[in-house]
């Protein structure tokens, strides 16, 4: 099971192969859409990544909740737990 | 026993024989998408890819678009309309529920009294029914069957709603599949998902539309509608989706019946000259090519900026299209992967005419 600076990193990492934003860029308090300019459907590409990356399902209506890369961080990790 | 039965004489192989396309003339832009739903240019090409769709005028009928396309496939092929044994017409915007628009087709051409039959499995309709032309064939049930992929999706759809209908187009594509001495179309891999049947789906059944406009009190309806449409809906019905269901699907499940294709040929990414997916989406077709790690070799067909998603057509549109613009694919292997409401999908290998 990941720590939340493992999921952090892991995330940054599919964020940077998706979009080609800097990983150092991804962090906690970004919103995906307004801060990072992530649209709706590399946010679908991110968050299947993400799933087979820490094991864990994402649900489509759970996509929507997702603002920040905190409340990514934050669901993975609950949902690893 | 006394006597056997016979039984067809088979072929080893199969192909595709010839190709043709019909494109409607009415041009659709983007801009004329955002007089009906609140949406801009930008959103609609960022997220699909797509610049115009093509659509047909009211005196423009799915017959009238199968029956150009398929002239052109027949002369593409070098064979006469005679010389066809089966018709089977994929499409889901006919609008007679019985008799086929295959033997209308058939009628049409001058290739009477050939069997044929439409295919219901929407955007994977066409590989659905590839999939059958080359059994027919090397069965030696057909030598040449013209398989059809047809729609005038805009007679079911509502250009006021957003969630499917400014992708959609209206076209014909036409492969002419006859017998080959070397393998030309490999193993299907073609299946269903109907625990997704509303992901992609009709507003309601026709048997509500009947009641709406004849009234619930015709004692001949009180059993057979399951859901009266609600007060002030359209009664006429019109395709809805799930689009962020069918995306993810699209790719990642897609991506894996892809690769399945590849392996049942017996063929690696790097042996491919093009690839053909259903145009549904410029985002799925880019994501797909990164899944499938295809080198930069391979031609990506990519009509969907210019003619929308035109479901069973989408895919012999595109190869058609693809073998006027990169004649150097001609003579190699093609991937194609249907997809589409049901769920259902269907995908092959095949050697381009
Ligand atoms: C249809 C599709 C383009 C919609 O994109 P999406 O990113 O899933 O859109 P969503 O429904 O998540 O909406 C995202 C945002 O865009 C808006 N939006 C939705 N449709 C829109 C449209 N047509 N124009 C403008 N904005 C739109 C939404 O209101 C939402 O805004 P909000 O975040 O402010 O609430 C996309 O889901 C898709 O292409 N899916 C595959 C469907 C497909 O190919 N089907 C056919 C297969 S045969």
């Amino acid at each position: 099971m990941a720590s939340n600076e493992e999921i952090l990193a892991g995330l940054a990492e599919i964020v940077n192969a998706e979009t080609g934003l800097d990983v150092a860029d991804v962090q906690l308090d970004k919103s995906f859409t307004e801060d990072l300019d992530i649209d709706s459907i590399s946010m679908m590409t991110i968050v299947v990544e993400a799933e087979d990356k820490f094991e864990v399902k994402i649900p489509d209506e759970e996509v929507k909740n997702l603002k920040t890369v905190g409340d990514a961080v934050s669901f993975i990790a609950a949902a690893q737990a | 026993m006394s006597v056997q039965l016979k039984t067809p004489a088979t072929n080893a192989y199969s192909r595709i024989l010839g190709t043709g396309s019909f494109r409607p003339d009415v041009v659709v832009t983007n801009d004329d998408v955002c007089q009906w739903i609140d949406s801009s240019d930008e959103w609609i090409r960022q997220r699909t890819g797509i610049i115009t769709r093509h659509r047909a005028d009211a005196n423009t009928s799915v017959l009238d678009m199968a029956e150009a396309a398929s002239r052109r496939a027949l002369e593409d092929a070098g064979i006469t309309a005679e010389q066809l044994d089966t018709v089977i017409v994929a499409t889901v915007t006919f609008p007679h529920a019985t008799p086929s628009a295959a033997s209308a087709l058939t009628e049409r051409l001058g290739a009477t009294p050939a069997p044929a039959y439409d295919i219901s499995a929407a955007c994977a309709g066409y590989c659905y029914a590839v999939a059958q032309a080359d059994a027919l064939v090397r069965a030696g049930l057909a030598q040449h069957v013209l398989v059809v992929g047809v729609e005038k999706l805009s007679d079911y759809i509502d250009n006021s709603e957003r969630t499917i209908s400014f992708l959609l187009g209206d076209g014909a594509g036409a492969v002419v599949i006859g017998a080959s001495e070397v393998p030309g179309i490999s193993p299907s891999v073609w299946g269903s998902d109907g625990s997704k049947w509303n992901a992609i789906s009709m507003t309601h059944s026709q048997l509500a539309l009947r009641e709406s406009v004849l009234g619930s009190e015709n004692e001949l309806l009180e059993s057979a509608v399951d859901e009266p449409l609600e007060e002030h809906a359209n009664p006429w019905p019109t395709l809805r989706q799930d689009g962020q269901t069918v995306f993810r699907w699209a790719v990642w499940e897609m991506a894996k019946m892809a690769r399945k294709a590849l392996h049942e040929a017996g063929i690696e990414a790097e042996d491919l000259a093009a690839f053909i997916p259903h145009q549904a989406n410029m985002r799925i077709i880019d994501e797909m090519v990164k899944q499938l790690k295809l080198p930069e070799s391979v031609v990506v067909a990519r009509d969907i900026a210019e003619n929308g998603n035109t479901s069973a057509a989408s895919i012999p549109m595109a190869m058609d299209r693809m073998r006027r613009e990169h004649p150097e694919v001609s003579g190699k292997l093609a991937l194609q992967i249907g997809f589409g409401a049901g769920l259902v999908f269907g995908a092959q290998v095949v050697l381009l005419p």
